[in-house]
C-alpha cells in the first residue's frame, strides 16, 4: 500500500486537475451566457452577432432540411483526401530527395520559395486552370499542406540517428533495406506529427476552397451566409468547424497510441 | 598464433572546404585469432576511424588491410547501444540476419538461447525501453554476434554508462566474448578499462594517428576484468600509458 504522504499527494494531483477542468468549463460556460445575455439585453446587436439559442436553432433547422450531415460530411471528406494525398505526395518527395542528395540540394531553394508564399493567392489561378469544382478546392488544400510534409518528413530523414545507419552499414545493409527497416520506422512519429499538422492544414485549404467554389460544405455555408447577411448561419459555419478540426485532431491522437506502442 | 587481419600502412585523410585534416598516418597492425585488442588513444585522434575503415564504413585513403579470408564478417558495435526502440528485443537481435537473409529456425533458436544464457529469458518480447543500461548492452553485443563474426569491433562500447554499471558491464561482456571466443579490437579512452580487459593495448598518437607504443599486457592471476584490476602490474601500466598519451589541460 501506499504511504500517507503518497496518498496526499495523488489527492494533490487529482483536485489540481479537477480544478482545472471545471475552470474550463466555467470560463466555457461563462463566455455562452454572457454572449447570450449581452443579444438578450440588446447590448450587441443580434442581427449582427447572433447568439448562441440562434446558433441551435440554425443547427436545428439545417438538421431539419437535411442539410446538416451533408455539408459536414462533405468538408470531412475533402479534408480527409487533401491530407492522405499529401502524405503519400509528400513522402514520396521527401524520399526521393533523402535518396539522392543532389535532386534534394537542387530543390531546397525552390521549397523554401514555395512554402513562404501566401498558397491562397494561387486560388483564382487554380479555378481557371482546374475548374469550379470540388477538384481545385482538394488543389487549394493540397498546396497548403504539401510543402510543409515535404519539408517535416525530410528533416525527419536526413535527422535519423547517425549511429544507427552505421549499424545498419556494419550490418552491409543496402540503401532500401536502410530505408524500410530504419528510416521509416524511425520516423513514425514524425509523420503522426505531421497528420496532426496537416489535418489544420487540409482543413484551412480545404475551406479557402469552398470559399471561392463550392456549393456545399461548411466553406460554403460560412460563404453563403455572410453573402445573404445570415450572421447565424456563418457563426453556425464557424462552430461546426471548430467541432470537426478537433474530432480528427483526436482520431490521429487515438491512432497515435495504438500505433507507438513502444514508447 | 593465426594470422587473421593484417593492416599495412593505414592513411585516411578528411577533406572539407577549408583544407584537408590527416587523421591517421601509417597505421600498422597485426591481429591473432583469438586476442583482445583494446586502442588507446587522446579524444579526437582517430581510433574510431580505423574501425569505420576495418569495417568498409569509410574509405582509406591508403594503405592495406588483408582478410585472412574471402567471407570475412566484422561485427560491429557501437558506444550508443543503438536498439532500435520500435523492436522486441528478438527482433533488434535478428536485425543482421533478416538484413543478410540468413534468418533460419535454427539461428533464430540460436539467438533465443544466447538471451536465454545471458539472462535475458524474461525481456525476449519487450521493447528495449523495459531494460537497464547494462541489458541494453548485451543485448546490442548478442545482436553483434548474431552473424558469427570473425572479429569484433568495440567502440567505446560502455562510456554511455555510469561507472558501477561500467564496471559491471565490462565484466559482463568480457566474459561472453571470452565464451564466444571471439577476437575483439576495442577502441576506449579509457586506460583502466583498457588494461583490465586487453591482452594487448595499442597507444595512439595525437591526430594524426601514429601507433605509439604497444604493449603486451602480461597480469599476474589473470581472470575476469573486476579482479585484473588488482593485479600488481596495474598501476606500472597505467603510468606508461599516461606518459604516452602525454595529455596537458
Amino acid at each position: 500500500m501506499y504511504s500517507e504522504e503518497h496518498k496526499t499527494y495523488l489527492q494533490k494531483e487529482k483536485r489540481n486537475n479537477i480544478l482545472i477542468l471545471s475552470t474550463q468549463i466555467i470560463i466555457f460556460i461563462l463566455f455562452i451566457s454572457l454572449w447570450q445575455l449581452l443579444v438578450y439585453f440588446n447590448i450587441i446587436n443580434r442581427f449582427i452577432f447572433s447568439s448562441p439559442f440562434d446558433v441551435i436553432k440554425t443547427i436545428i433547422n439545417l438538421y431539419q432540411q437535411g442539410y446538416l450531415f451533408n455539408h459536414i460530411f462533405i468538408t470531412i471528406w475533402e479534408t480527409t483526401i487533401s491530407f492522405t494525398l499529401s502524405i503519400i505526395i509528400g513522402t514520396l518527395i521527401a524520399t526521393i530527395m533523402w535518396w539522392h542528395k543532389f535532386i534534394a540540394k537542387v530543390i531546397e531553394p525552390y521549397l523554401t520559395i514555395l512554402n513562404s508564399l501566401p498558397k491562397v493567392a494561387l486560388g483564382p489561378i487554380l479555378i481557371i486552370w482546374v475548374g469550379a469544382n470540388i477538384k481545385s478546392i482538394i488543389f487549394m488544400a493540397l498546396l497548403i499542406s504539401v510543402i510543409i510534409t515535404i519539408i517535416n518528413v525530410y528533416n525527419g530523414f536526413i535527422n535519423t540517428d547517425e549511429n544507427k545507419i552505421k549499424l545498419m552499414k556494419s550490418f552491409k545493409a543496402t540503401k532500401k533495406q536502410i530505408y524500410t527497416k530504419l528510416i521509416l520506422p524511425a520516423n513514425l512519429y514524425i509523420f503522426i506529427n505531421v497528420l496532426k499538422l496537416n489535418i489544420s492544414m487540409a482543413l484551412i485549404g480545404v475551406i479557402i476552397g469552398e470559399l471561392l467554389v463550392s456549393k456545399k460544405g461548411i466553406g460554403y455555408l460560412i460563404m453563403y451566409g455572410s453573402q445573404v447577411f445570415n450572421l447565424n448561419l456563418v457563426i453556425t459555419g464557424i462552430f461546426l468547424l471548430s467541432i470537426i478540426s478537433v474530432l480528427m485532431y483526436y482520431l490521429v491522437t487515438y491512432w497515435e497510441k495504438k500505433l507507438i506502442k513502444y514508447q | 598464433m593465426k594470422k587473421i587481419l593484417e593492416i599495412k600502412n593505414l592513411n585516411k585523410k578528411y577533406h572539407q572546404k577549408t583544407g584537408e585534416i590527416e587523421a591517421i598516418k601509417n597505421v600498422s597492425l597485426t591481429i591473432n585469432e583469438g586476442e583482445f585488442i583494446a586502442i588507446v588513444g587522446p579524444s579526437g585522434c582517430g581510433k574510431s576511424t580505423i574501425l569505420s575503415i576495418i569495417c568498409n564504413i569509410e574509405k582509406k585513403s591508403n594503405g592495406i588491410i588483408k582478410f585472412i579470408k574471402k567471407d570475412f564478417k566484422i561485427g560491429y558495435m557501437l558506444q550508443d547501444d543503438t536498439l532500435f526502440p520500435w523492436l522486441t528485443v528478438l527482433d533488434n537481435c535478428l536485425l543482421g540476419l533478416e538484413i543478410n537473409k540468413k534468418l533460419t529456425k535454427e539461428n533464430k533458436e540460436k539467438i533465443i538461447s544466447l538471451l536465454t544464457t545471458y539472462g535475458l529469458s524474461d525481456f525476449i518480447y519487450c521493447y528495449p525501453k523495459t531494460l537497464s543500461g547494462g541489458m541494453r548492452q548485451r543485448v546490442a553485443l548478442i545482436r553483434t554476434l548474431a552473424l558469427n563474426p570473425d572479429i569484433l569491433l568495440l567502440d567505446e562500447p560502455f562510456s554511455a554508462l555510469d561507472y558501477q554499471t561500467r564496471l559491471a558491464v565490462s565484466d559482463d561482456v568480457y566474459k561472453i566474448i571470452k565464451k564466444e571466443n571471439k577476437t575483439t579490437i576495442m577502441v576506449t579512452h579509457d586506460i583502466a578499462e583498457a588494461i583490465s580487459m586487453a591482452d594487448k593495448i595499442i597507444v595512439l598518437s595525437k591526430r594524426p594517428a601514429t601507433i605509439k607504443n604497444i604493449y603486451n599486457i602480461n597480469l599476474s592471476n589473470k581472470s575476469n576484468p573486476i579482479e585484473n584490476r588488482k593485479a600488481k602490474e596495474f598501476a606500472f601500466y597505467y603510468s606508461q600509458i599516461w606518459k604516452d598519451l602525454d595529455i596537458h589541460v
